[in-house]
């Protein structure tokens, strides 16, 4: 009998163990919006309204598709400088500082190969920002292993000195001087601009952004450093006494979660501003800590968590435009879904209908 | 009998509660587009639209469009000077039909309107703060800007009356140059009045960062300074934090009498709203629109805030005096002798720059009696 009804029970099986990881965000984000709604009715705006537009300026169209794509692009690079230390028990949130110096290196390395051949050129900028900001966040994780300096304060303080350091850079010894009301950098050469994915209106950075992903889930799902960081992430003592290289560990993956940072700056000097300048400080370091967190610092988890906080953000302008909504209530409608999010944490376990148990008991 | 009417009330009950519905989803379907001759306008900032400065007077003067018959205006705020503005350009022109874009901040210009310029050819885009260049730049673009250093100055006049320790202050962003001619058409101002004034400046590094321009605020106060100015996105903070210690300030960018009617001398504000009426008149009568716009107090481009109630007699004797003087045209601010606070001679005897004077454009440097250093 449980012979024959194993395949069906097994999928049934694996069903109920994947399904809890859906279906609880999902009913959050649902939660969220109905508490945003009712936030809306207090201000007597209508909640159908806001939902239709939010659909028409994020999703509704091929214009909107690409608008919210363009606008998750940086925030999977980002959201990665928060979601891989995460794997290994650490709050880096300051992503930020990663991501300006990144862009400062990649725009000197772009103005001093002028000339050079665009593939150098490109893979030259990308690996200077890397260096960067492995540089930066990797020294969080130093701080936190060897001196013991709390990496989220650090990290934090690390991105005002960036921004600072940024500051100084643009203003100061790489300062182009026909940059006169915006200090900027000296122009990278435009052969070394990476432009739009072929018939879209969107830059490679968003391609760059998704292999990352897929390369940072294989890292942490099928390789044995991963396994070591998911076990020193669990816990720190436990990973020391099965011999394993704890500080490396720290100090690498946050270098790697930096150097993707720095590459989301990279791609903004790029493929956006053409040079450095204080623009490129735009917040996205901070948004990805919002993105990673709704992913549960998952990878793959951040794709589509990126697709969805930049679809909002794409239809924020719809928002103001038609219905009148200063930008805050995208801020507020953010913070509601993120809330809710957090809370809902706690429920993963407590429902009885995800419990592989059940269904195993039933056959 | 009855059930038919059951049905019918049932019905009616029914399409009332769908034509709600319908109603509520339908308010924002693009009804506009049925009016052709309309002219949609897009204004874009990069901050709030209440944040009593650089915003807010743009925000003001598109407001007064409103007024305008046909004009329908739509209004983004908070837009990071990357592509999402870029995005938003393009969502105002594509779902909302907009003909006439105005990206406010300085940032917003190269490379993003000049990429979406180039998309659109049909739109047409002002921006503000840009130096737009014949053979450089697109047709379909161009950028305005206010000679408003004479309102600094005019700021500085006032300030010279009010200040007992001789220390007047500036909290500035960035040593750019429209910022450093503001900082010395201030301290000028001030030592038409009495030569013996010092100005301290304080560079916070940011267009708008709220902790430092407060910091700023008080280190100035700390140092016996008894009147501030300031040029950041938003003066609210600076005004707010001076008057909260006692101190004088004079205003820029928007009206900011409200949060200190007790110590707000005067202000220099942008007049905005001449400047867009006469771009929407212009493409309502399709007329070709200008690429280079400048104007200064004389033009209509800058105002003066009313004065205040601190404002003594000889104050505003000479305040008014030198106003008089500015709207004949031809005055300048920066006439030599002048050397700046290194001892370098900047304006020599008889030398003397007007407002639109191109090397004004690129100062880069503090007169003699600023106290504080560019870099």
């Amino acid at each position: 009998m449980s012979e024959r009804a194993s395949p069906s029970a097994g999928a049934v099986e694996w069903l109920a163990r994947r399904a809890e990881a859906f279906v609880l965000p999902l009913a959050a984000l649902i939660v969220g919006l109905l508490a945003f709604s009712v936030f809306l009715l207090f201000l007597g705006k209508s909640p159908l309204q806001l939902f239709e537009l939010m659909w028409r300026g994020g999703f509704g169209s091929w214009f909107s598709v690409q608008n919210t794509l363009s606008r998750a692009a940086p925030l999977l690079l980002s959201a990665l400088c928060v979601a891989l230390p995460a794997r290994l028990g650490l709050v880096v949130i300051g992503g930020e500082g990663a991501i300006v110096l990144g862009g400062v290196a990649a725009a000197a390395a772009g103005y001093a190969l002028s000339g050079a051949p665009a593939f150098v050129g490109i893979v030259a900028m990308g690996l200077a920002s890397m260096a960067a900001g492995a540089l930066w966040i990797g020294a969080v994780g130093a701080l936190r292993h060897y001196r013991a300096v709390n990496e989220t304060i650090s990290s934090l303080l690390m991105a005002y000195i960036a921004i600072a350091l940024m500051n100084h850079f643009v203003e100061g010894p790489l300062r182009d001087p026909a940059s006169l009301n915006k200090p900027s950098t000296h122009p990278i050469d435009p052969a070394f601009a990476i432009g739009d994915i072929p018939g879209m209106d969107v830059h490679w950075g968003l391609v760059v952004g998704i292999v990352a992903c897929v390369i940072s889930s294989i890292l942490i799902e099928k390789t044995s450093w991963g396994f070591a960081a998911r076990i020193a992430g669990g816990n720190v003592r436990a990973a020391q006494v099965q011999g394993l290289a704890v500080g490396p560990l720290i100090v690498g993956f946050c270098a790697l979660a930096g150097g993707f940072a720095g590459l989301a700056g990279m791609i903004e000097v790029a493929a956006v501003q053409g040079n450095a300048n204080a623009s490129i400080a735009a917040g996205y370091g901070y948004t990805g800590i919002l993105v990673a967190f709704l992913a549960r610092h998952n990878p793959l988890a951040i794709i589509p968590v990126a697709l969805l906080l930049g679809g909002i953000d794409a239809s924020g302008g719809l928002l103001q435009r038609r219905m009148g909504l200063p930008d805050a209530t995208v801020q507020v409608l953010q913070g509601m879904i993120f809330l809710v999010i957090l809370f809902s944490e706690t429920f993963y376990g407590r429902f009885k209908a995800f419990n592989p148990d059940l269904w195993q008991r039933r056959r | 009998m009855a059930k038919p009417l059951m049905i019918n009330r049932r019905r009616f009950l029914q399409t009332t509660a769908m034509g709600a519905a319908l109603g509520v989803a339908g308010t924002s379907l693009p009804l506009r587009r049925a009016f052709a001759a309309d002219l949609t306008i897009g204004f874009i900032y990069v901050g709030p639209k209440d944040d009593y400065g650089y915003n807010q007077a743009h925000a003001e003067g598109a407001a007064t469009l409103k007024a305008m018959e046909g004009v329908t205006l739509v209004e983004e705020e908070n837009v990071p000077e990357t592509v999402d503005v870029q995005k938003t350009m393009e969502s105002m022109i594509n779902l909302d039909g907009a003909r006439l874009l105005f990206p406010t901040s300085f940032g917003y210009f190269d490379p993003h309107m000049l990429a979406m310029a180039a998309k659109f050819p049909e739109v047409q885009f002002r921006h503000c703060g840009g130096l737009w260049t014949e053979g450089k730049h697109p047709k379909n673009t161009g950028s305005y800007f206010g000679y408003i250093g004479q309102g600094q100055y005019l700021n500085g006049i006032a300030a010279g009356h009010a200040t007992k320790s001789k220390k007047i202050g500036f909290v500035a962003a960035k040593p750019i140059p429209q910022v450093l001619q503001n900082v010395n058409s201030f301290l000028l101002g001030a030592r038409s009045v009495d030569p013996a004034i010092t100005c301290q400046v304080i560079f916070t590094g940011e267009w708008s960062l709220a902790v430092k321009e407060a910091e700023a605020t008080n280190a100035l106060i700390d140092q016996g300074v008894d009147v501030v100015t300031c040029h950041v996105d938003s003066p609210k903070v600076v005004v707010e934090t001076a008057a909260g210690r006692g101190a004088y300030v004079c205003g820029y960018h928007a009206n900011q009498a409200p949060l200190a009617p007790e110590k707000y001398l005067t202000g220099a504000e942008w007049n905005w709203a001449n400047v867009y009426k006469m771009y929407v008149t212009k493409l309502m009568a399709g007329e070709t629109l200008p690429n280079f716009t400048r104007g200064g107090l004389s033009d209509g481009f800058v105002k003066m805030s009313a004065l205040g109630p601190a404002v003594g007699e000889a104050a505003r004797k000479q305040f008014e005096g030198t106003l008089a003087e500015i709207m004949k045209g031809g005055f300048a601010v920066f006439k030599g002798p002048l050397k700046d606070n290194k001892g370098n001679v900047v304006a020599t005897a008889g030398q003397s720059f007007v407002e639109t004077a191109i090397e004004l454009e690129s100062m880069g440097y503090l007169v003699e009696g600023v106290l504080g250093s560019t870099s």
